[in-house]
């Protein structure tokens, strides 16, 4: 009875080897495309119109009430021991640092990595990827290199957007709702933000720019057998992109900690 | 003196895993001929084709275009020579983010730069010569029929001039007129380019039009070709079966009897 669950563990260890490795590859080589021309100036335009331009409603919304649940419950705990007064700093580096990023990169891997995907794996299996290649362009450099210059140029500037609507809504609540004075708030928010909370988010976010846009371009490409194929690329897409947003959130943090 | 074969496979071959879909394909294709590969779904005439265009990389075997082995070439390389290369795919494969003259027009401009202007008379000149007006050309391709798609995938891959043209079923999916229209056609533009053609279609009345030579595919061989007027008397019960259609015969499908 051991046997079989150790040959199932063992499949399992060579898939999840294999895969990491054919997305290395791919990863590998978009880069390596994308380091000489041509560049599709007109392609990274309208991917970032699309990962961006119209990400920010979603991003926008998904801040604001993250901001405002923030003041809202760090007021619940810091208010037993008389702490209130920290409450602007938590909500600015607790968005700059963390929910900023991954909360934004979290609804863009949904919205945009499957869109992605969706686009991609269609072209795909309608040959229209082998249409590029016969018409002297190369795939990679048409479909996948604009597509990740655009993520990893956009999402720090929508992290940016981001932080500064999270930090109106806490600003909002804690105004409004807990009585703060206006300017305390501003400048409690102000005096204990340190250049090292913005960047290391907006480095997150470039780093998360590159992978929702490298697992929507990966699996879309290697989709495979019309829409059911298609349709898993697209899930794949975003259950990938998320896990690897949290993973390398972790390592990214850790490495900014130890500095 | 013969003139060198412009296209010339020896010994292809093509797996799958454990399917073996190219078993040793031979086939030599002259400046200005017009080839047909006939034979089943599934024979493996798509994967031939690819094979041919670098979309593949076979397993073993050469493959020369213009008396250059192709399957060693590195990408730089493989972009020159698929500059001689035009392609007709079966579902069209148009871009459907982009407008029809953009579809056309996308081949002179983004790999060979000519100014997107001029690309685009260009582009409405091939429409033209397909029998489609400059109308057509502001459309996206959803919104046209399956024999306009037909067409204006036909004119985006005569848009570059080239010295060979596939054509991936031209005619799967079409009305019997329709097609015959798209057999015209491309009768037409293979004659006015003075182009060398390989197609592969299962459709016998394609295959006698725009072919001067027929090839058959079977179980990854070619088991037979020779000029079109002598398919009727290859003499091979296999050919006979295919081109009359018939369910009984030395071919026998993978599936169980009725």
């Amino acid at each position: 009875m051991t046997l079989p669950i150790v040959t199932v563990l063992g499949r399992m260890t060579l898939a999840f080897l294999t895969a990491i490795g054919a997305v290395s590859a791919f990863a590998f080589h978009a880069v390596r495309q994308g380091l000489r021309p041509p560049w599709y100036g007109r392609q990274i335009a309208r991917q970032i119109m699309e990962i961006g331009y119209y990400s920010l409603p979603v991003v926008g919304l998904t801040a604001i009430f993250t901001g405002m649940v923030l003041a809202l419950q760090s007021y619940t705990g810091f208010a037993r021991f008389s702490a209130e007064s920290a409450i602007p700093n938590v909500v600015v580096v607790s968005l700059t640092r963390e929910l900023g990023p991954v909360l934004a990169g979290l609804m863009v891997a949904g919205r945009v990595g499957a869109a992605m995907a969706a686009e991609i794996g269609t072209m795909r299996v309608t040959e229209q990827i082998d249409a590029l290649t016969t018409l002297s362009t190369d795939p990679f450099r048409y479909l996948v290199v604009p597509r990740l210059i655009a993520g990893i140029v956009t999402l720090p500037i929508l992290v940016l957007i981001a932080d500064i609507i999270g930090v109106l809504g806490g600003f909002l609540v804690g105004v409004y709702k807990l009585d703060f004075n206006d300017v305390a708030y501003l400048r409690n928010t102000m005096d204990f933000l340190e250049f090292q909370d913005v960047f290391s988010g907006l480095v997150k976010a470039a780093v998360f720019g590159f992978l929702i846009t490298l697992m929507g371009c990966y699996h879309g490409y290697t989709s495979r057998g019309g829409a059911q194929g298609v349709g898993m690329a697209t899930t794949n897409a975003v259950v990938s992109a998320s896990i690897l947003i949290l993973t390398f959130n972790y390592f990214i943090t850790e490495m900014f900690f130890a500095l | 003196m013969t003139v060198p074969a412009k296209i010339l496979l020896r010994g292809v071959t093509k797996s799958f895993g454990p399917k073996k879909v190219l078993q040793g394909i031979d086939l030599a294709v002259a400046p200005r001929e017009s080839v047909v590969v006939i034979g089943g779904s599934g024979t493996g005439k798509s994967v031939l084709l690819k094979c041919i265009l670098g979309l593949m990389q076979p397993d073993s075997g050469a493959i020369h275009v213009d008396s250059e082995e192709t399957t060693t070439l590195g990408s730089r390389q493989r972009e020159r020579v698929m500059r001689k290369f035009g392609m007709l795919f079966q579902g069209g494969a148009l871009f459907d983010s982009l407008r029809v003259w953009e579809n056309v027009a996308f081949g002179p401009i983004q790999s060979d730069g000519m100014a997107p202007q001029k690309a685009r008379d260009v582009a409405l000149a091939k429409l033209g010569a397909v029998g489609l007006g400059p109308e057509i050309g502001e459309l996206f391709p959803s919104e046209l029929s399956g024999g306009m798609q037909k067409r204006v995938a036909l004119a985006r891959a005569i848009a570059r001039e080239p010295e060979i043209i596939f054509f991936d079923e031209p005619t799967t999916g079409l009305d019997p007129i329709m097609a015959d229209v798209i057999n015209d056609l491309i009768v037409k533009c293979v004659s006015d380019l003075g182009a060398t053609a390989v197609s592969i279609t299962h459709d016998m009345a394609s295959a006698r039009k725009i072919g001067h030579r027929i090839a058959m595919l079977h179980e990854g061989r070619l088991i037979w070709q020779g000029p079109v007027g002598e398919i009727d008397r290859s003499g091979d019960p296999r050919v006979d079966q295919f081109i009359h259609g018939r369910a009984e015969g030395p071919i026998q499908m993978q599936v169980r009897k009725l």
